[in-house]
């Protein structure tokens, strides 16, 4: 067991992975988080997807995947900031900007054949092939996000939990709003590195939905998300190297597990519906 | 002594119509003012005016001589619209907690001092027996508390109220607004509680303020709450009826404007 263990670690790929995946566990679980009291895991979603366009078009500006859906997600992100004051309520804007990315997207890929092993890459996640420089650049952006969230932690959790007193007091909902959403965007994209575009949820959501559901508090809450974040992929990663099955599988099961369990527990021992 | 509160000819206009009209208000400090009016007449805007997040077109309105202004430190205010933060497990004192301290920079740090003013609200607002409960699982009426809660932080002069009473049973109405009335008797605070019956409130509030098309009449209730003063507001024939010491306010061609609501 501990062999393997020593096995896998001298591998330099898998040491990158643990360590891109880590970057991108702790930002996605924090932001998960806001996500989760914000009650945006649409547009958490969404913004995954319309990533999507940005990676496959990307090829055609000659810049990487992640250069592509980073502009792309941070320009719908900064759009559905500015326009959905409250989000909650422009569930159908932010549908139809998605269906027409997605479209988008899909032409980029008939105009680029090429292109097509590495969608697979975007869209399901390929932590293994994760680049010393992609490792940096992940690094600097989750270190720039979490910095941002840090400075505006307090106006995030106050307009989350009882907006009109906040704008009462002088924050603005709007401008809150904005930062979150790009925040949000560059999050996605990063963990989209790990999981792929269509696992993204489960790195956003997953860790701080767990957390949220079982923790009183905006610190306890906070870190849990961070841990559960942090095992699922450790052993996501571990336990792909020793199966050859996808790390997005486990690291989507390991979350999963977890979820239906607290769910059941929820409902039906502690009967907490709501 | 500056006046709590000073509306004078205060009128708004959004989008073309005149939603306040020359709106005029005098609030002693400590006075208990019930504010009442049908749907869309104006009282959300009021309290919108009052907190300087709308605009006026015209008139002015100060709070304890300073005129109404964004961030105003002596205004509490309790909106709304609630949020309900379903899916988590965010305790009651949580809530309060990131209201309090939710005006800074940074990471909210457990000071000593936030923790004894979060200790304060919830001891008044009577938060206390459930602080520790997710927020999510309370019942209307408690939740209804963590807004009051969340409302008195900072030790406001000026309280306001929006439709605290809304989607409450009689029994929850009648012990929020006794928890009102006690906080207007401990800490001195003015309340401006708007709600759309008169009669629960009869027994605790000092005077009326009464709006109805973008008019206002404040006074008694012997003087505003009259068949002559709301037909003036209402520019239609209105009676009311006083029963058992309830008050019912009736249009003459029929239908009750407001009643004792049993739902």
């Amino acid at each position: 067991m501990i062999d393997h263990l020593r096995e896998f670690l001298s591998y330099d790929f898998v040491r990158s992975a643990l360590m891109a995946g880590s970057l991108a566990a702790v930002l996605a679980a924090v932001v998960g988080y806001f996500v989760v009291l914000r009650k945006v895991e649409f547009a958490a979603h969404a913004l995954a997807h319309i990533g999507f366009t940005g990676a496959t078009g990307a090829a055609l500006f000659a810049l990487s995947p992640l250069e592509g859906m980073l502009i792309i997600s941070v320009a719908a992100g900064a759009t559905m900031g500015v326009m959905g004051n409250r989000l909650h309520r422009s569930e159908i804007a932010i549908g139809m900007v998605l269906s027409v990315c997605l479209g988008v997207g899909t032409l980029f890929l008939t105009l680029y054949q090429g292109f097509a092993g590495q969608a697979s890459a975007i869209l399901f996640g390929n932590i293994f092939g994760v680049s010393s420089r992609q490792i940096v650049q992940i690094g600097l952006l989750s270190v720039g996000s979490l910095a941002v969230l840090f400075v505006y932690s307090r106006k995030l959790i106050f307009s989350s939990i009882q907006p009109d007193l906040a704008e009462a007091r002088g924050v603005s909902l709007t401008v809150l709003s904005l930062v979150f959403m790009v925040i949000l965007a560059v999050s996605v994209t990063l963990a989209s590195q790990v999981v792929g575009i269509l696992l993204v949820f489960t790195l956003i959501i997953g860790p701080a939905g767990i957390a949220a559901r079982l923790f009183r508090g905006f610190w306890s809450g906070t870190l849990a998300s961070i841990g559960l974040a942090l095992v699922a992929v450790w052993l996501g990663i571990l336990l792909a190297c020793a199966t050859n099955w996808p790390p997005s599988f486990w690291i989507t099961v390991l979350l999963f597990v977890p979820y239906v369990v607290v769910e059941m527990l929820c409902r039906f021992v502690f009967k907490v519906e709501r | 002594m500056s006046a709590a509160l000073l509306i004078n000819g205060a009128s708004v206009r959004l989008g073309g119509n005149d939603i306040l009209r020359a709106v005029n208000a005098e609030i002693a400090p400590g006075e208990f003012i019930g504010m009442f009016g049908p749907n869309g007449a104006g009282k959300s805007t009021m309290l919108r005016a009052i907190l300087g997040l709308t605009p006026l077109s015209a008139g002015r309105i100060t709070i304890f001589g300073v005129p109404a202004g964004r961030a105003n430190r002596e205004i509490g205010y309790m909106p709304q619209s609630r949020v309900t933060l379903e899916g988590t497990a965010l305790s009651a004192r949580s809530m309060v907690t990131g209201v309090a301290a939710g005006d800074g920079w940074g990471v909210p740090w457990h000071r000593r001092t936030l923790k004894d003013e979060v200790d304060r609200v919830i001891e008044l607002a009577g938060v206390g027996p459930f602080q520790h409960r997710p927020f999510s699982v309370l019942s209307g009426g408690e939740r209804q508390r963590v807004g009051l809660a969340q409302a008195l932080l900072g030790r406001p002069r000026l309280l306001l109220l929006d439709e605290p009473l809304a989607s409450l049973d009689p029994r929850n109405q009648m012990l929020l607004i006794e928890r009102v009335a006690e906080i207007k008797k401990t800490t001195e605070t003015t309340i401006l509680f708007t709600a759309h019956d008169v009669n629960p409130l009869l027994g605790v509030m000092d005077r009326v303020l009464y709006i109805a098309g973008g008019e206002a009449a404040i006074g008694s209730v012997d003087e505003v709450i009259t068949g002559e003063a709301l037909s003036h507001l209402y520019k239609t024939d209105i009676r009311v009826i006083r029963m058992e010491g309830n008050v019912f306010i009736l249009a003459a061609e029929g239908g009750v404007i407001e009643a004792a609501r049993h739902d």
